[in-house]
C-alpha cells in the first residue's frame, strides 16, 4: 500500500491517495480491456460511470458531481463514450456489493466505474473501482483519494486519470492546469491578463491585472512557477511568478533591452530566452539562482521560441537564418544547429513533447496556419489543424494532446483555446470565461 | 502612475475628442512612460503635433521586411531634421507587425523594424542615446481588418517623442 501527500498552495489542498486494501478486492491486474491509442482509435470505448454513492449526508452534494467530472474527462478524450444513466439497468447501491455484470453487458458498457464519497468536516474522500464488464473482473485495484472539499474536482480528475491509465496504458493528464493569457476588449484595445485554470477550464484564477501586456507563459517542470513576458516596465521583459503565492519578480533587468520567449530547462534552474539588441534577436540562457548568462547564438538573423528537449541536452528553436522562419536543433550549450524543417511554408514556436519523441510547431503556409508535429529529426511531419490563425502549441503531460491558440479573422477576431489529439482527431474548444491565448500545460499534479 | 495610465486619464478627460476613433493612439505606448502625445499646434514647427502630423511620425514596411522604402527614408530624414533642431526631445521607436505571423517571431520582427528606423536617424546625425526602441510585435494593431489594406498600416515603426528633460 502506498500513500503520498502533496501540498497544493493554490487550493490549500492536501491530497492523499491510497490503494484500497480490502477483503475480496482483486489484485491489480490489467485485463483484456485495452485501448491501444496508437492503433488509431475510431470507435470510442463505451463505459458507464453511475453517480458515486454518498456515504453520508454531506457527501450527497459531491457524489454526482464527481461522477460527472470523471465522465467529462474520459469522454472528452474522444477515446471513450459514456453509456448514459438513462440506459442503465442496474444501480450501484453499495460500494462493496457484487456487480451485476449481466446488466452492464446488456447496455454494452465495456468498462464500469463505481465510486463512493464520504465527507468528514472539510475532508472529502473518494473511493472507486473500475471493472472490465465483459471479462467480469476488476480492472486494477481500488484506489482512494482524500483532500479538502474545495478540491473535489481534483479528486474526480485523479479517478479519471487512473481509469484512463488502466485502459490505455498511458499516463493520464486530467489532474493538470493550464496557464494562459486571458483577453478582453476589441482587437485594437485588447487587454491581457495572466490566468491559470484546471485543464478543463474550471477554477480560473487571474494572476496579473490588465495594465501591461503579458505574453506566452510557461510552467516550471514542477508547476510551481511560471515564466512569462510582460511590458510592465514599458519594454518586454522576462518575469517569473510563484504560482502558490502569486508573487512575481522581473528576471531580466537590463533597462531598455527587450527580452522575451522564456522557457525553463527540465531541471527548472535555467531559463532559455530571446534578447533583442540592435534589431538582432538571439538566444541566451540565464541561471536563475546566480543570474549568470550565456549567449547561445550569434547569427544576425532572428532566433527565438526555444524549447528544451526533456533530457535537457538539446534546444529546438525558430530562426530565419535561411531567409524564412524554420526549425533548428542545437546542443543546449549552443553551437552548431541543424535545420529540421524542410516543408514548404514558415515554421515557428517548436515545443518538445514531454515524451521526447515529437516536436509540435506552428506552420504558416498559403495564408493558413496549422498546428503540426514532427519527429525530433524533422521526419514524419503531420499537420493536425488548419485555420486562419492557429499558433502556440503546448503538450498535455502525457504527450497525447496539444492545446493551442485559435484566432478568428476580421475586425471582430477573437482568440480562444482549442485542443486536439496528436492523431488529429478530437479537435475542440477549451472553455474560458473570455478570449484566451498562449496556453501552457502544467505537468501532472502530485 | 505609469505613463499609460496618465495617457488614459488624459483621453478620458478630453472626453469626446476621440469619439468614433477607437484605434490605438500609439503615443500611449511610449516605452519610457514619458510620452508627450500630440501636444501643441501642428502649425508650430517646434511642437510634437507638428512632428506627428506635418513631418509624419511613422514609416511602413513590406510583408516580413524591415528594409526602409524611399518614402520611409524621406519621412525619417524629416524626423531627423526636427530632432536635430528640437534637442529637448528624446524618442522611442515602436516597431509593429501585422497579425500574419507567430507572436514571438513578430516581436523580433518589430524589433528589426524599429532598429532600421533608429539606424537611419543615427545616420542623419541624431545621437544614438536619444533613441530607444521597443517592439510590440502584433500586439497593438491600429487597423483591425484581416486584409492587406489593414496589414499595410500595421507594419509600422512609430517614432514617439518623449521629453528629454526627464531622462
Amino acid at each position: 500500500m502506498s500513500t503520498y501527500l502533496a501540498r497544493l498552495a493554490v487550493h490549500g489542498l492536501a491530497l492523499c491517495a491510497a490503494a484500497l486494501v480490502m477483503a475480496g478486492a482483486a489484485l491489480a491486474q490489467t485485463g483484456p480491456l485495452r485501448i491501444e491509442i496508437d492503433q488509431g482509435v475510431i470507435e470510442p470505448l463505451p463505459y458507464a460511470v453511475p453517480d458515486f454513492i454518498p456515504e453520508d449526508a454531506a457527501a450527497s452534494e459531491y457524489a454526482s458531481l464527481i461522477a460527472r467530472v470523471v465522465a467529462a474527462d474520459l469522454s472528452g478524450t474522444g477515446l471513450f463514450r459514456e453509456v448514459p444513466a438513462s440506459a442503465h439497468i442496474s444501480k450501484i447501491t453499495g460500494f462493496d456489493d457484487p456487480v451485476r455484470f449481466a446488466d452492464w453487458k446488456a447496455v454494452n458498457a465495456q468498462a464500469l466505474i463505481a465510486g463512493a464519497v464520504t465527507v468528514k468536516g472539510r475532508q472529502l474522500t473518494v473511493r472507486f473501482r473500475s471493472y472490465d464488464v465483459f471479462a467480469e473482473n476488476e480492472l486494477g485495484g481500488g484506489l482512494q483519494f482524500s483532500g479538502s472539499t474545495d478540491g473535489w474536482r481534483r479528486m474526480a480528475h485523479k479517478v479519471a486519470d487512473a481509469v484512463y491509465s488502466r485502459i490505455t496504458g498511458e499516463g493520464g493528464y486530467f489532474d493538470s492546469r493550464v496557464v494562459f493569457v486571458s483577453e478582453t476588449g476589441p482587437k485594437n484595445d485588447r487587454r491581457k491578463r495572466l490566468a491559470i485554470m484546471d485543464y478543463d477550464g474550471a477554477n480560473v484564477q487571474y494572476l496579473t491585472n490588465s495594465e501591461a501586456i503579458v505574453l506566452a507563459p510557461r510552467f516550471s517542470p514542477t508547476g510551481d512557477r511560471v515564466l512569462y513576458t510582460s511590458y510592465e516596465t514599458g519594454f518586454p521583459q522576462i518575469h517569473v511568478l510563484d504560482v502558490g503565492k502569486v508573487q512575481r519578480r522581473i528576471l531580466s533587468t537590463d533597462e531598455g533591452i527587450m527580452s522575451f520567449a522564456p522557457r525553463f530547462s527540465p531541471d527548472g534552474r535555467t531559463v532559455v530566452y530571446s534578447q533583442s539588441q540592435g534589431g538582432n534577436t538571439d538566444l541566451f540562457t540565464m541561471d536563475i539562482a546566480s543570474g549568470q548568462r550565456s549567449r547561445l547564438t550569434t547569427a544576425p538573423s532572428i532566433e527565438t521560441a526555444p524549447s528544451f528537449s526533456p533530457d535537457g541536452s538539446q534546444i529546438v528553436f525558430e530562426s530565419d537564418r535561411s531567409g524564412a522562419p524554420q526549425l533548428y536543433v542545437m546542443p543546449a550549450s549552443g553551437g552548431a544547429a541543424q535545420r529540421i524543417s524542410f516543408g514548404t511554408g514558415r515554421y515557428g514556436t517548436p515545443v518538445w513533447s514531454p515524451r521526447g519523441d515529437l516536436i509540435a510547431f506552428t506552420k504558416q503556409n498559403k495564408g493558413r496556419f496549422h498546428i503540426g508535429v514532427m519527429r525530433a529529426d524533422g521526419s514524419e511531419e503531420r499537420l493536425l489543424t488548419a485555420s486562419f490563425l492557429d499558433e502556440g502549441p503546448t503538450w498535455s503531460p502525457n504527450g497525447r494532446v496539444i492545446m493551442f491558440t485559435r484566432e478568428t479573422q476580421g475586425a471582430s477576431g477573437r482568440a480562444l483555446l482549442y485542443s486536439v489529439d496528436i492523431s488529429g482527431r478530437n479537435l475542440k474548444p477549451v472553455r474560458t470565461p473570455d478570449g484566451a491565448s498562449d496556453p501552457a500545460w502544467s505537468p501532472l499534479q502530485n | 502612475m505609469s505613463g499609460l495610465n496618465k495617457a488614459l486619464l488624459v483621453v478620458a478627460a478630453l472626453g469626446l475628442a476621440a469619439c468614433g476613433d477607437t484605434s490605438w493612439d500609439d503615443t500611449r505606448f511610449n516605452g519610457t512612460g514619458a510620452g508627450v502625445g500630440a501636444a501643441g499646434s501642428a502649425s508650430d514647427p517646434a511642437s510634437p503635433a507638428y512632428f506627428q502630423e506635418a513631418i509624419g511620425d511613422r514609416v511602413l514596411f513590406a510583408v516580413d521586411q524591415s528594409t526602409l522604402s524611399p518614402e520611409a527614408e524621406a519621412v525619417l530624414r524629416g524626423q531627423a531634421g526636427w530632432l536635430l533642431t528640437n534637442t529637448d526631445y528624446n524618442v522611442t521607436i515602436q516597431g509593429h507587425a501585422d497579425e500574419q505571423g507567430t507572436r514571438e517571431y513578430n516581436l523580433a520582427l518589430g524589433a528589426r523594424r524599429a532598429n532600421a528606423a533608429r539606424e537611419f536617424l543615427i545616420s542623419q546625425g541624431v545621437a544614438g542615446d536619444r533613441i530607444q526602441v521597443v517592439s510590440f510585435g502584433k500586439e497593438r494593431p491600429l487597423e483591425i481588418c484581416s486584409a492587406e489594406s489593414c496589414y499595410a498600416k500595421n507594419r509600422r515603426a512609430v517614432t514617439v517623442l518623449a521629453s528629454g528633460l526627464t531622462g
